[in-house]
């Protein structure tokens, strides 16, 4: 039975005002520039001024049970624009969600799953970690193990969990496998003790997930002797640079985009073809917009000969979300039925208004949520999903499938 | 009112189970356990009478598999005591064998009331709800979907749900042993959070197992194999009058219409 009785909303925003999550919550000045900037808040009881309102004015029970507690897709879009730079993104919402379960109110039943297939089973789909490595079924180049095998490396290689798993994703991975043999770099990767980062978890309001996580993936990390870790989902960036360093767990990570724009001249001379095509770039919201990573991406793209580049409306900081994080890969359904819109609709139209036959991400929940949409558009065909490490495998003869 | 579960775990489908060497059994060597979906609604339907009323609850589970986890979640979930039955065999005993382990330590609780899963995947000679009902000594009403305190002292509003979808609510009288297919509400989700509390502060009471010969398996499996396919279904296709004239001659070449 859902109880607020230990719950107080003033002392727990005082109580976030003394964490490193940006300034205090209660110096907001109730401006309402997060509501206005947030894709959702039209559709949200409590956008986030009103969040912090209705917690000070010790509402929080209201806060606490409200669908629209579960709505947040984790953009940064609020955080980035706040003038009192209060932490909305990565520290309100989270706080809030955690005291709602704390006090017993339920989160929606389809991420009560994620999260427990996240907690037995290590990824967010439930599969088996046996099958981790069922993504290099039949690959024609050498993917080393560590778990096996362990050696030193320059790269260890986190997939995640949809490239691991997904078919979809895996074609990625795959093409991911042949670029690191190409560029001549010892890698590596986890295999079935790779682990879910837990980033999505953490801002959905699951901390005590996520210190699980921590604590599992250091016990592996911390045995391999590697350079750096490169990961391809920016949520496992966003995860690795910012939240496990609290915990004294401090890797030096790249995502996939910054450490190849690093090695543009030895990808140069692997360019076999071009591929002729107008395209898009989808800035995601962890590496873009919350960590300022947007030449790097468009750089990847401007590599390709014969691919054009152009710009949708909102890119870069001002780039409209997937709605894919947060917690919002698994709430499509929840935040539809609360009157929000999939963003990913949304996205794909503003990509198909550009012109561009292909949208570019670099982010795994990207391809399927576009691609979903595209198809719900009737742009299936005329719009394609392409992700950054497809198009440049396709210059360079390294993909499985025909991007053009 | 005292409220005894019992809890099973049992092997995870996730990964395609294997007939071992002998040809008799699985090879769950390597398996991973989950905890039994219609247990998981026992408690749940446990906790859901414990906040409607108040109520001791006691949670039992045989020591193997991810049961600590499993405990731990039932504690965060607010089970009041948690009873651990070690086992001299690795693997647990078939449900009759069982049902008589749990009888041994829930007969000392004197619970008015003692909730299982009506059914689970490994139950090949039986359902352990009502082997352990008889083991009690104690009525038993299976196939619950949810109960609720009843109209009198020593009474329990059970909804049973018969073949057909039909409903029936009944009053049971107490102590009785139900065998639960839902309760009222989905199992509810408790954060890791509260599950790694529950770690630090729950104890387990650890019992050995007493008396597992005194329920002999009612048979013995002389062969598993998976099942070979004698045939396959015939799709039908083609318009709505073709399928239906197919429908029809079919059920008349069965003989199922003249």
């Amino acid at each position: 039975m859902a109880t607020v009785d230990a719950l107080k909303g003033p002392a727990l925003l005082k109580q976030l005002g003394k964490t490193n999550e940006g300034k205090p919550p209660l110096g907001c000045m109730q401006c309402g520039l997060c509501a206005a900037s947030c894709p959702l808040g039209e559709a949200m009881e409590f956008p986030p001024r009103k969040l912090i309102l209705q917690a000070g004015a010790d509402n929080l029970d209201k806060v606490l049970n409200s669908p629209s507690l579960w709505m947040c897709v984790a953009c940064y879009t609020c955080s980035a624009r706040c003038p009192r730079g209060i932490e909305l993104t990565d520290g309100l919402w989270p706080a809030l969600r955690d005291a709602a379960m704390q006090a017993g109110f339920q989160p929606p039943a389809e991420l009560q799953e994620t999260f427990q297939n996240v907690f037995k089973y290590g990824n967010v789909l439930g599969r088996s970690p046996r099958q981790r490595m069922d993504w290099t079924k039949d690959l024609d180049v050498r993917v080393l193990d560590l778990s096996k095998e362990p050696r030193p490396v320059d790269v260890l290689c986190l997939v995640g969990c949809y490239p691991s798993y997904y078919p979809r994703n895996q074609l990625v991975a795959r093409a991911f496998a042949r670029l690191l043999t190409q560029l001549g770099v010892t890698w590596g990767v986890l295999g079935a003790q790779e682990k879910a980062l837990g980033e999505c978890d953490r801002m959905a309001g699951e901390e005590g997930l996520f210190e699980t996580l921590v604590e599992a993936n250091r016990k592996v990390l911390d045995k391999q002797d590697f350079r750096k870790l490169v990961v391809l989902d920016p949520h496992a960036f966003r995860a690795l640079q910012k939240f496990y360093p609290r915990y004294g767990a401090w890797y030096p990570v790249q995502h996939y985009t910054t450490f190849l724009a690093e090695r543009l001249e030895q990808l140069k001379p692997l360019i076999a073809r071009k591929v002729d095509a107008v395209v898009t770039y989808h800035d995601n919201c962890c590496v873009g917009r919350r960590c300022g990573y947007y030449d790097q991406p468009r750089a990847l793209l401007e590599l390709v000969p014969g691919l054009k580049v152009v710009e949708m409306d909102r890119n870069r900081d001002n780039a409209l979300c997937c709605g894919g994080g947060g917690g919002g890969m698994w709430l499509d359904g929840h935040i539809v039925a609360q009157g929000g819109t999939r963003l990913s609709d949304l996205r794909v139209a503003q990509a198909a208004a550009t012109g561009a036959e292909i949208l570019a991400v670099s982010c795994p929940y990207e391809l399927s949520r576009f691609e979903d949409a595209a198809k719900v558009a009737g742009l299936e065909g005329r719009l394609k999903v392409r992700d950054i490490i497809e198009l440049l495998a396709e210059c360079m003869d390294l993909g499985e499938r025909n991007v053009s | 009112m005292k409220i005894a579960v019992v809890v099973r775990q049992i092997p995870d489908l996730i990964e395609p189970l294997e007939v071992d060497g002998s040809g008799t059994a699985f090879d769950l060597g390597s398996a991973s356990f989950i905890v039994n979906e219609s247990d998981d609604h026992a408690l749940e339907q446990a906790i859901l009478l414990k906040e409607a009323g108040g109520a001791t609850v006691s949670v039992v589970a045989l020591d193997f598999g991810d049961v600590d986890n499993t405990l731990y979640t039932a504690a965060a979930k607010g089970a009041d005591r948690i009873i651990k039955i070690s086992l001299a065999e690795e693997m647990p005993p078939p449900p009759r064998a069982a049902a008589a382990l749990y009888a041994e330590a829930i007969k000392p609780l004197a619970p008015d009331l003692v909730l299982v899963g009506v059914q689970a995947h490994d139950e090949w000679d039986g359902g352990v709800s009502p082997f352990l009902a008889a083991a009690l000594g104690l009525p038993y009403v299976g196939v619950i979907c949810g109960v609720k305190a009843g109209a009198e002292q020593g009474t329990i509003s059970v909804c049973k749900e018969f073949p057909g979808a039909v409903m029936a609510r009944l009053n049971v009288k107490l102590p009785a042993v139900l065998g639960i297919v839902g309760a009222e509400q989905p199992p509810r989700y408790v954060p890791v959070a509260r599950v790694r509390a529950a770690m630090k502060t729950a104890r387990f009471e650890e019992q050995e197992a007493a008396t597992a010969a005194s329920a002999p398996p009612a048979g013995s499996i002389s062969r598993l194999y998976p099942p070979a396919s004698g045939s396959h279904a015939e799709m039908l296709a083609g318009s709505e009058s073709e399928i239906a004239a197919r429908i029809a001659e079919i059920l008349a070449q069965k003989g199922l219409v003249k």
